[in-house]
């Protein structure tokens, strides 16, 4: 039985990613430029991690003791972005700047620009070892931070992914959580048209992990409260890492962008971004 | 300059050792392998220190990328593995994850050049010095001897960045002596001083430029020698000097032509002050596994081989102040 408090919170997170949602869609539109369908299906996992479930301090975006968060599917960097302002790392306004030139909001997370950031990706499948050595390297000087990391799962096609799943579990990193954004389309289909689904990948993604070892759950991604529940679910594994698989949308919240392939990295026009708006307002 | 040919101790000997070395003092610093710690010697810290060694495995995207993890919490890993692997099974990794954001990764190319014990072309290193240097924010360096390994292996753990070392599997001669020589980023070393031609050379190749300088005085020519183990940031200065004074250039090198010392001289020849200038190196060719001697004559880089390019070179410079 939920209490009152337990149920205003989920319905605060809520509103945060129906705004997040807003603010992705006018800086895409603003900025003529972006991905869509992956930011939209990534964003309630990271109003769950940065509003709830993450030990950070926006304020002090180096503190040594923080938890670590990252993007490996750097694609969606426009959702961190929007997230890291609403959390306060930055001005909202500075969204505006999204992909111009000078702009710290790079078209792919730049570590070197942007407070909060703790790795550059973009080339795909890199996020994840780097968050490996994360983990490995807070084992080492025996810091207790946890290490979060979003994958996607068309990501999971390059073998980087499972040298570092293989890592993960060889030193027994139970301080790393990856969350699999499974949105089961990429940029040109995943689903395959009429009569030609033997292009579908195989990939079964609970039965990968367990085969490496790891620690398995799956989840509704876009439900918050169970977002949260396998972050704390995995707090409490020992000798191995977790990996969440987060069954999502791509495009959610919009219904003319969920399951369309064609808006991985569309632009929407004055029309669509009003009509999308206008979809959102009514969700919440 | 006269070689020690009766001291010869190899690279990855030295390497090994320091690194040890650096384990023990420094609590940053960890080596990190990828299953070739016989070869490369990162065995000596597995067996020395075993709890700074990280075993990677057979996968050197997924190392690099640790590596890069591991810098962001304030450690200090030395990536080693074969040259071949290290630059080219993990190049987008160290561009995006390391050379980027410019995060203190020592990378260590173990066995580059011809000269890597009969393997043959898939573990032989003729691209590394060509490919790191086009990277953003990456050192570059190749020590000529275990000496001077040593020497550069303190500079990189003093310094917060990426490094690249360039190194070799088998023994060679003792150039420098460890009580005096020392190393600076972006500066030459003047082996030996000479009037009539100038013979640049970098890591393993400048024992042999040496010998060839050697061989030339006994035949009348005056060939100095520039050691250049800098290779990124370079010695401009020291090239630009060298040209001035003797207006012949021989850059030799265990590389390929293409883009690796001969051609970062001949960028700063064209721009301050163009010379004759020939390459000695690996022309555009696949090599193969043999003895030493064998690869280095059939790939002309032997010491017979800078001999010529100074002649030549020297011709040209005649033929144009006639």
């Amino acid at each position: 039985m939920k209490t009152v408090s337990a149920q205003k919170k989920i319905n605060w997170l809520q509103k945060k990613s129906s705004e997040t949602r807003r603010l992705i869609l006018q800086t895409v539109h603003h900025a003529g430029a972006g991905h869509i369908g992956g930011p939209l299906s990534v964003t309630d996992l990271l109003i769950a991690l940065y509003f709830d479930v993450m030990n950070i301090k926006p304020d002090e975006p180096l503190w040594a003791e923080r938890d670590r968060f990252v993007l490996s599917k750097g694609h969606s960097a426009i959702a961190l972005y929007t997230v890291l302002a609403l959390r306060g790392y930055f001005p909202v306004e500075e969204l505006k700047t999204f992909d111009d030139i000078d702009s710290r909001l790079q078209a792919h997370p730049d570590m070197k620009l942007l407070p909060g950031l703790d790795m550059s990706t973009g080339s795909l499948g890199q996020g994840i070892s780097a968050a490996v050595g994360m983990a490995l390297g807070a084992k080492l000087k025996q810091q207790t931070f946890s290490t979060y990391c979003i994958i996607g799962d068309g990501e999971s096609q390059e073998g980087q992914v499972w040298e570092a799943a293989d890592v993960a579990a060889k030193y027994e990193l139970d301080n790393l959580v990856v969350i699999m954004d499974y949105n089961k389309l990429q940029q040109f289909g995943w689903k395959g048209t009429e009569g030609r689904e033997r292009e579908i990948p195989i990939f079964s993604p609970e039965d990968r992990w367990a085969a490496f070892g790891w620690n398995v759950l799956a989840i509704d991604g876009h439900d918050v409260e169970q977002i949260i529940e396998a972050c704390q679910q995995a707090k409490r594994v020992h000798g191995k890492p977790t990996v969440v698989i987060a069954h999502t949308v791509k495009g959610k919240g919009v219904s003319f962008m969920e399951n369309n392939y064609t808006w991985h990295a569309k632009v929407p026009n004055a029309e669509e971004l009003k009509a999308a708006l206008e979809e959102l307002d009514m969700g919440v | 300059m006269q070689l020690q040919l009766d001291k010869k101790v190899a690279m990855r000997d030295a390497f090994g050792e320091t690194l040890l070395q650096f384990t023990k003092d420094d609590p940053r610093v960890y080596a990190v392998d990828g299953d070739l710690a016989t070869s490369t010697r990162l065995d000596k810290v597995a067996e020395g220190n075993p709890a700074k060694f990280l075993q990677m495995g057979i996968a050197e995207q997924n190392m690099l990328g640790v590596a890069s993890g591991l810098a962001t919490v304030g450690l200090q890993p030395w990536v080693c593995t074969f040259a071949a692997f290290i630059v080219k099974r993990s190049l987008d990794q160290i561009a995006v994850t390391i050379a980027q954001p410019k995060l203190d990764v020592k990378m260590i190319g173990a066995y580059s050049g011809l000269l890597t014990g009969c393997t043959g072309k898939t573990h032989q290193g003729l691209e590394d010095i060509a490919i790191m240097r086009s990277l953003a924010n990456m050192v570059v360096l190749a020590p000529a001897d275990a000496v001077e390994v040593k020497k550069v292996m303190e500079f990189a753990r003093d310094y917060h960045g990426p490094v690249y070392i360039r190194l070799a599997r088998d023994p060679l001669p003792t150039l420098f002596a460890e009580e005096t020589h020392t190393f600076t980023p972006g500066k030459g070393v003047k082996l030996i001083e000479g009037q009539d031609v100038t013979i640049i050379s970098t890591g393993t190749q400048t024992g042999r430029a040496v010998q060839a300088a050697n061989l030339l005085r006994a035949a009348g020519i005056q060939a100095g020698v520039l050691h250049l183990p800098s290779i990124k940031p370079i010695d401009v200065e020291a090239i630009v000097e060298a040209a001035e004074r003797t207006g012949a250039v021989v850059a030799t090198e265990e590389h390929s032509i293409y883009g690796g010392l001969g051609s970062a001289v001949a960028e700063v020849l064209v721009e301050h002050k163009p010379v004759p200038m020939t390459r000695v190196g690996v022309r555009d060719l696949n090599s193969e596994s043999g003895p030493n001697d064998a690869l280095l004559k059939k790939y002309q880089i032997a010491v017979e081989d800078i001999v010529r390019g100074a002649k030549e070179v020297l011709q040209r410079k005649e033929k144009e102040n006639v």
